[in-house]
This record gives C-alpha cells, structure tokens and sequence, in this order.
C-alpha cells in the first residue's frame, strides 16, 4: 500500500492536558498520525493511553472544566479544527466527522423512540422535513441490516439487544454520510459473536460510503481483521506506526510486542504472557523512554533519554516508524 | 352451554373489573383526592351560582347555628358562612394554584440553565441558599408591609422562598441527565444545547416537578391561610379561610361553625392536593411504579 490518495485528517503534535488541583495530567502528549481517504486507521494502547482524549479532541468534546487541547493542528478537509468557531465545528460534528461510542445501552436515550433520534440526528444537519427524516432513518436502519425496519423505526431502546443497539449506532452515525467515522471501541460492550458481526458489518459499510474510520481498540484481533494501518499509543503518546501486517509480523517497539504476546493465540497449555509493571502517572513528567520501567531491553539510555519516532525498516515497503532506541534489537528478537 | 355462560360471568366479576376500577383500585390515594379537589374546584367556580352574596350584613340574624337557610350558619355581623366558605375557596385554590405554577416554571428556567451554565450555577446557587434561609412568612409580612395587602403580593411573597426548592429538585435531576452517554453523543453528533436541553434533559425534570408542584400548592394554600389569619395577607373585605377564622375566633364557644367550616373546608383542600401529589408521585416514579 503506497501514499497514492492526500489525507483527509491529519493530526499534528496534538496535546490535551487535563487540569486539576494535583496539576497537569498530560493525557495526548505530542501525537501525530493522519487517515487517507477510505482507510481504517487502527488506535491501540491500553487503558488510559490517550486513546479515546485523541478520539474526543479531534471533534473538540473534551469538557472545557476538566481539560483543554493545548497545542497542535488538525487539518481535515482544509480546515484546521482547533481553530474553527464553534458553529462551524457542530456543523462538522455528526456530519463530516460521525462517532460511534462503546456503550450501545446507554448511548441512545431509553425514552425517545429509535426512528426518532436517527431522524433528529439527520434533521440537526440537513434541511429535511420531518418526514424526509424519518425516510431516512429507515434507509440506514435498513442499511445496518436491523430486520423490519420500517417497524422498528418507532420502538425504543430497551427493545433492542446489545448488538441491534449498537447497529442503530453505526446506523445513526451513517445517516448524514460522514466522511470520517470515529468508532471508539465500538465492539468492546458486546459479545464475541456479535462483536464478528458488526465490525464485519462496519467494513461493509465503509466499502459501500467510502468513509475514513479511525478504529479505537485495546483487541488486537480487531485490528488485524480491520485495519489498513495501526499507530500504537503509550502513555500519551504515540510509540509505534506500520501498516497492519509489518506490525504483526515485526514489531519495533517492546510494548507492541508486549501487546501482541498478551494476546491468546488458542494453543492449549500455553503461558499467557503479561507486560510486568503498571502505566505510569501522566501527572509527573516522564524522564526518559515512558516504557523504560516495563521494558525487558531497556538500559541506562532508555531511561534518561526520551526516544523518538524513527523510521525502522519495513517488510512492505511501507512507513514503519518507532519510539525506540533499541527498535533493531526488538524486531530481531 | 349454560356452564360456559355461568363461568364467563363469574370471571367478568370476580377477576377482570373494567379498566376505570382497576385504575381506581390501583390507585386510591389519587382517585380520593382528585374527587376532593374536583369537587372544590366545582364549587369554588360555581360559589355565585351556589350560595348568595358573602359580603351581605344582617345583624338581625348574627351568631345563627346553621339551619334551612344558613347552611352554616351566620357570623358575629350575620353574614351566610356557606357563602363566605365556597367564596373563601376560590382565594385558596387560586393562590395554591398560582404558587405552584409560578414556583416551578421560574425554578425551571433558572434550574436549567444552572445545571448548563457554568457561571450562572455558581452565581445562582449561593443566591438561592440565601433565599431559602427567609422563612416565607416573615418575607410576606414584610412585604405587605412595604407593598399593601392584595392577593398578588401574598402569592409573590409566598413565591420567592420556593424557587430555590424547585431549583435545587430541577438542577439534581439535570446533573444527572447531563452525564448520560446519550447526551454526549447527543453533542457528538453536532445537536445545539438548547436542542439537547428540550429533548434530553427538560423531560426528565417532568415527573417529580409535577409531584412537587402539589406540594408546594398545599404549603401554598396554608401559608396564605395563617397570612390571612395574622391579617398580614389578603385585605380583611376579602372572604378568605383565614380572614374568617380570625375575625371569629373569639366566638369560637358560641358559634364553632364560624371556624369550623372554613377550617375543614382548608383541612379538606389540602388533604385532597396532598393526596393527589401522593398517588402522582406513586405512579411517576418508576421504581415505585413496577413494585405494584
């Protein structure tokens, strides 16, 4: 896969801090990365990584009282979003850039009707009438696959199951044709079948809108069923960048290998391997590598001296970058 | 045959009554007292058409018990108790009336926006504990005082002390609703505030304003009573619950139905809205609601 199409979203040093009386919790420190148009970019990192602050502080959702996205640029579509009022900006969210959240049972409001939020949704950012609306909230409940839908366009949240919700979501995100969908683990709150179904179901879906989809997750199977490219995050930041089959293959930073090794592969008898240690507290600053304490290559170096991205060499032919001094060594091992 | 139409009947009345009686036996407390209110309002509506004239004096009759033609009995200046009773109603149910309505639609706005604006909240809220430490009847003394006795005064006094409780119940509820995932992908997906303000987070508010707008008409309809009574509420000419009982209240040996009518005639009114507010709070609240 070559650079062939300009991105559509590109994020440039991005840093959210989070304020409180303890000080500076620096949640996205200095994240770059970008999506071409039609591409899933996939965001993986443990909890409290940065992932979903980097998700929120695109669309500008992080509540100004606890936080504030301190530096960076955001260009999408020729527009830098950090500067934009903020009637541009809800013009943008929801309908240029859709988000999917994680919870499905609580992200739909128990007592309006399904066909009424989906048709609401379109009528926020299109000159419809009422009855357009709901046509169209058909249409993308049909779409998302949700049998009888003409019928179930006036029934309410708690009639549905886990994975009809989150359909409705996806659904619901679709109704003004974005051309940047942000899922934040949209499958974690549901069950391994379900979960199969509907990131098939997303894929489909972005095939058919030409979207961008930038897929937030901890699950590493998801990525490689899904993604075209994965940045991975530690601690604020992002540590490592490939396309999704020299990351699997050759990882070049010890903590996506740490990742990949945690992940059960089926084979009976055999040890699950954990990273050791705990993430460290964004609120002091970080002296040297943020992986160092956890890390089983780490040296004198690691730990005084903060690394940067490198391009380290791909399988692909690909951009391969890493945060590590000792990338050459990891990917040998 | 015959069996069939035997059982069938025997169902019908033993087990399936029609949907009005379960409604009612599922909901005494309601039922009870929205048949008290209705009836008061009736009567309150109807007092001209009902009863003659409040303000007529026949010394000549003073003091009657009541009979035939005074239903209830005269007082000290021989004016018709039963007149003065049902006239004496409508001050009561429009005061409580007015009260509640004010109370909550101004405690609504400012609740809302508190529970939105970050510096209105934290102006707002220290404002309003200052309020409700006025104990309300002492704010309508004094202000009658400054203002002169009438009717708007009383239900403005009676008025300010309860915006901060209905303040307070809107604002719990609205910090509540605002965390919900829902109105977070509400404002994800581009929705204005005020859209997600009357879709998301007013609704909610509904319910228990509704219960505790009976109360507040129930506290209402007794705190202008005792005004009336101090003579610091509604001007002496007006018939009112209050205003009668203390004008008579030194007859109370010779002529107990001077005080006894309007007195149950007030029990009676702010049993009823105290019962309805139960029944309403037992079928709004859902965790209430499915236990029965």
């Amino acid at each position: 896969m070559h650079e062939t199409s300009s991105p559509l979203l590109t994020v440039d040093d991005l840093k959210t801090y989070f304020f409180n009386e303890d000080g500076v919790t620096r949640a996205v420190d200095g994240v770059s990365f970008h999506v071409r148009q039609g591409e899933t970019l996939g965001v993986v990192g443990e909890s409290g990584c940065g992932k979903s602050v980097t998700a929120l502080s695109i669309l500008r959702l992080i509540p100004s009282r606890i936080g504030r996205t301190v530096g960076g640029h955001i260009a999408f579509d020729g527009h830098d979003l950090l500067d934009l009022p903020e009637s541009e900006m809800r013009d943008i969210r929801g309908n240029r850039i859709a988000m999917i959240f994680q919870e499905p049972m609580t992200s739909l409001n128990p007592v309006l009707t399904v066909g009424g939020q989906i048709a609401e949704a379109v009528q926020i950012h299109r000159r419809v009438s009422r009855k357009e609306a709901w046509a169209r909230a058909r249409e993308v409940l049909e779409l998302v696959k949700i049998p009888d839908a003409a019928r179930r366009l006036s029934d309410y949240p708690h009639q549905f199951s886990g994975g009809m919700r989150q359909r409705v979501m996806i659904a619901m995100a679709l109704a003004c044709d974005p051309k940047l969908l942000i899922a934040d683990e949209p499958t974690t709150a549901l069950d391994v079948t379900i979960q199969a179904q509907v990131l098939e179901l997303m894929l489909e879906l972005k095939e058919q809108t030409h979207a961008s989809v930038i897929l937030i997750t901890h699950d590493l199977g998801v990525v490689a069923e899904t993604c075209q490219r994965v940045i991975v995050m530690y601690a604020g930041r992002k540590v490592e960048e490939a396309n999704v089959f020299d990351l699997f293959d050759r990882p070049a930073h010890p903590y996506t290998r740490g990742l990949l090794g945690s992940v059960a592969r089926g084979k009976a008898g055999s040890r699950l391997q954990e990273i050791p240690g705990m993430v460290p507290s964004l609120r002091e600053p970080i002296v040297g590598c943020a992986f160092a304490p956890r890390c089983p290559f780490a040296d004198e170096r690691c730990r005084s001296e903060s690394p940067h991205l490198e391009a380290v060499a791909a399988a692909t032919g690909d951009v391969h970058t890493a945060a590590c001094f000792k990338s050459a060594e990891v990917m040998a091992a | 045959m015959a069996d069939t139409t035997a059982t069938s009947v025997q169902t019908a009345t033993s087990s399936a009554p029609s949907g009005f009686w379960r409604f009612v036996r599922r909901n005494p407390t309601l039922v009870v007292g929205l048949v008290i209110l209705i009836g008061m309002v009736f009567v309150a509506l109807a007092a001209p058409f009902m009863a003659g004239d409040p303000l007529t004096m026949k010394p000549i009759d003073r003091l009657k018990p009541p009979s035939e033609q005074f239903w209830f009995g005269t007082d000290q200046l021989g004016r018709d108790v039963f007149a003065r009773t049902l006239w004496g109603a409508r001050i009561s149910l429009v005061v409580g009336i007015s009260v509640a309505l004010l109370s909550v639609a101004i405690g609504l706005a400012i609740g809302l926006l508190a529970g939105v604006v970050r510096w209105i909240e934290a102006a707002v809220m220290r404002l309003l504990d200052g309020l409700m430490a006025i104990p309300s009847i002492l704010l309508a003394i004094a202000m009658v005082s400054l203002f002169g006795a009438s009717v708007g005064i009383v239900i403005i006094a009676i008025v300010i002390p309860e915006i901060p409780r209905v303040v307070r119940l809107v604002r719990s509820v609205v910090l509540a609703t605002r965390e919900q995932p829902y109105v977070e992908a509400a404002i994800a997906g581009g929705a204005p505030m005020w859209k997600i303000l009357v879709r998301h987070i007013l609704p909610p508010t509904i319910p228990p304003l509704i219960v505790q707008a009976t109360y507040i008409c129930a506290s209402a309809i007794l705190v202008e009573a005792a005004l009336s009574f101090l003579g610091a509420g509604t001007p002496p000419e007006i018939p009112t619950w209050g205003n009668m009982i203390a004008a008579d209240r030194i007859y109370l040996g010779r002529a107990p139905w001077c005080i006894f009518c309007p007195g149950i005639a007030l029990a009676l009114v702010v049993l009823a809205v105290n019962l309805v507010g139960d029944g309403l709070r037992d079928r709004l609240d859902p965790r209430i609601a499915r236990r029965m």
